[in-house]
């Protein structure tokens, strides 16, 4: 018989019943809950004089309405964006669900805070209603996003009914160039696959490549397993990541002889040698160039060396839908990446605002100022990080750069609290989705790394990174 | 949950692929506290323009498709964020039923929804349905040719039907889980609490600090 993925280990040991009519019954390890897609969830209960099953599992923050200066943070002018936050405040209080409000060291963003705190830790099954839950899969976990219907039945239930999704091993085989990180790994396999190349599979991604990432940079590629249609991604823990979760602060991680004997669990969980998966596909890192997005979908990607594509020559999409883009984009075909100039660099999100990357931007922009047209905005992924980089000096840094120096939250990786591009206004984001209207309506986005986001607002356009210095 | 168990209406048509969830729905309207009001902001940014009024360019504006309940779209539909409001803009708009065509991409089968789209369809008895390219090709050109053109839906049988000179049928295959809860407008919550022994009795057993049975 063969062996068993690391998707498969964790999804039998969590099956509580195989129901009637087939479908799987998966108990719930982690439930992450922030303000937008819980409301309607806890009315449901109070409709019908349900509890919450197991508030002791339920973690919940605010993050995607949160203003992030300093000024506005703790008085949301927005009423509608207020009266949401209230009332993730008062579900919390009402149903005993573990709340990180605006005044927590903790508050930040969920993805950010539930690895911070220990909460994330190999093996469990982690859901929230968010897309970007995948990221703690980093950690060896099952973590997906599910509709506020779903965050009710686990609510309710503390369980999900499921349909086994099949699986997907991505092998990223050598190093990464210098200058070439996770964020461009990760664009390259959505470029490669598509929006939709990895729906209905969850991924599992292997490779030397990937065992040298940091926690922080395997986080990053998890993240946007949703961009490629993936609910789930996956990494097997390592030493890199029981040295994460062994690191102080951590108040939910397994502690002293605890976390011996969950690290001998855990230790079992990598897929088997002989584990079959339903799909593979190999990707030399060693060949993989800074990536830049030019359109309005992940998938619309190329080398930073390229040139905006012509409609005819995008696989996987119509010429219709790439014409689209480029009138969206205001973008000619043949201009070359590096010549595109930009108004506006946002470094944060759930994809790359942790520690290590505000380090690796503050490392190239060290001592010098940004271009003069381009406004740079600095949204730490969380308090903690954002208490960290103080502790550093980044952000003085940063203020030196010319940069804005926010408080914690999703901000214009959305664009649901202030933080908006205008119509036309052009960014380099180090977040994960570049839809037209994502960072405010009319507003362009081009996807990249935080290393290439750092160059970029130093230059005011894009640069190859690799052959680069300031 | 509304039932799904035939249903006929006008189809309209949307030409474009990978439409996400922030075109169905834009951010402002996710802060709402409530399920309802939704279906006036559908498409917001495609829909209206700058001056509040309806983009006569949108497709949907098109007075032919005006008290449409069948949306026949592109591959990949719903992609992005997990926000169930996107569903609840579409049900509340009036649509119960959206085609998407699979793809076959390097010989796989490319679904045509995304996936927490689609299972958030079906917790809102909106019924998705996968055709073949060419299929979904075929209601493209009928629609274009003919004003109001009608289709039935008929889940049981899971077929298409496209009311126009000569009919046209199409089959869809449709996971039976998917089709049974549709047809039956079963509640999730009330279903799953009938496990509520098992449940329990699986905790007993599981430690969900290291994921460990004790």
């Amino acid at each position: 018989m063969a062996g068993k993925t690391l998707f498969e280990k964790i999804w039998e040991r969590h099956l509580v019943k195989t129901m009637a009519d087939g479908t799987a019954l998966l108990y719930i390890d982690r439930h992450l809950v922030h303000e937008v897609t819980s409301p309607q969830a806890f009315e449901g209960l109070r409709m019908a004089k349900r509890p919450v099953r197991r508030p002791d599992l339920s973690f919940a923050t605010m993050d995607h309405n949160v203003p992030t200066t300093t000024a506005d943070r703790m008085t949301i002018r927005d009423p509608i964006s207020a009266a949401q936050v209230e009332a993730l405040r008062n579900n919390c209080k009402a149903f005993g669900v573990n709340l990180y409000d605006l005044q927590s060291d903790h508050q930040g963003i969920v993805h950010i805070i539930g690895p911070e705190m220990g909460i994330t830790v190999p093996g469990l099954t982690i859901v929230c209603g968010d897309s970007h839950t995948s990221t703690h899969g980093a950690f060896g976990t099952l973590a997906f996003g599910i509709g506020t219907s779903e965050v009710e039945h686990v609510l309710a239930t503390q369980t999900l009914r499921q349909t086994r999704p099949k699986t997907f091993r991505v092998e990223f085989t050598g190093r990464l160039p210098h200058g070439v990180t996770s964020k461009d790994m990760i664009l390259k396999l959505i470029g490669q696959i598509g929006t939709a190349g990895g729906t209905g599979y969850v991924i599992e991604y292997a490779g030397e490549a990937v065992r040298a990432l940091s926690m922080e940079a395997r986080m990053t590629i998890c993240n946007m397993s949703i961009e490629g249609g993936a609910r789930a991604g996956m990494i097997a823990p390592d030493d890199t990541t029981y040295e994460y979760i062994a690191a102080a602060d951590r108040p939910f991680a397994p502690q002293g002889e605890s976390f011996e004997r969950a690290r001998a669990y855990w230790q079992t969980l990598p897929s088997d040698a002989d584990a079959v998966f339903d799909r593979e596909l190999t990707i030399a890192a060693d060949q993989i160039a800074p990536q830049v997005t030019w359109g309005t979908n992940p998938g619309m990607v190329v080398d930073v060396t390229d040139c905006v594509p012509h409609p005819q020559e995008v696989p996987g999409h119509s010429v219709r839908d790439v014409e689209q883009a480029l009138t969206y984009m205001g973008l000619e075909p043949g201009t070359p990446m590096t010549e595109i100039k930009l108004d506006t660099v946002f470094i944060g999100s759930c994809t790359n605002a942790r520690i290590e990357d505000l380090r690796k931007v503050a490392g190239i922009i060290k001592g010098r100022r940004k271009a003069d047209h381009v406004r740079v905005i600095v949204v730490p992924g969380s308090q903690q990080v954002r208490k960290q980089a103080e502790a550093e000096g980044i952000d003085q840094i940063f203020e030196a750069v010319g940069a804005e120096w926010r408080h914690a939250g999703c901000s214009m990786c959305l664009g649901m609290n202030p933080d908006q591009l205008t119509p036309g206004e052009r960014c380099a984001s180090t977040s994960n989705r570049n839809f037209e209207g994502r960072q405010g309506k009319g507003g362009r986005t081009h996807l990249v790394s935080p290393e290439m986001a750092a160059a970029a607002l130093l230059e005011g356009h894009f640069v190859d990174i690799r052959n680069w210095s300031p | 949950m509304q039932a799904f168990q035939t249903h006929r209406g006008i189809v309209a048509t949307l030409d474009r692929a990978n439409v996400d969830t922030d075109q169905i729905i834009p951010k402002q309207f996710l802060k709402s506290i409530k399920r309802t009001g939704f279906g006036e902001s559908l498409f917001f940014d495609w829909r209206y323009g700058a001056d509040g009024k309806a983009n006569p360019d949108f497709e949907l504006n098109d007075p032919k498709f005006a008290g449409a309940s069948i949306l026949v779209t592109r591959n990949n539909f719903g992609c992005g964020s997990s926000r169930e409001h996107a569903v609840w803009a579409v049900a509340q708009y009036g649509f119960r039923a959206i085609i998407a065509p699979w793809q076959d991409r390097n010989g796989g089968r490319v679904p045509g929804f995304a996936d927490i789209f689609r299972n958030n369809c079906v917790k809102n008895g909106i019924l998705t349905i996968e055709l073949s390219e060419p299929e979904v090709d075929t209601l493209f050109e009928q629609v274009e040719r003919f004003k109001g053109v009608n289709a039935t839906i008929d889940l049981d049988e899971q077929r298409v039907i496209l009311h126009v000179d000569e009919e046209i049928a199409f089959h869809f295959d449709i996971d039976p889980v998917v089709k049974d809860h549709l047809i039956r407008g079963l509640d999730d919550i009330a279903l799953t609490l009938e496990y509520a022994n098992d449940i329990t009795a699986f905790e007993k057993t599981h430690d969900t600090q290291l994921a460990e049975t004790v």
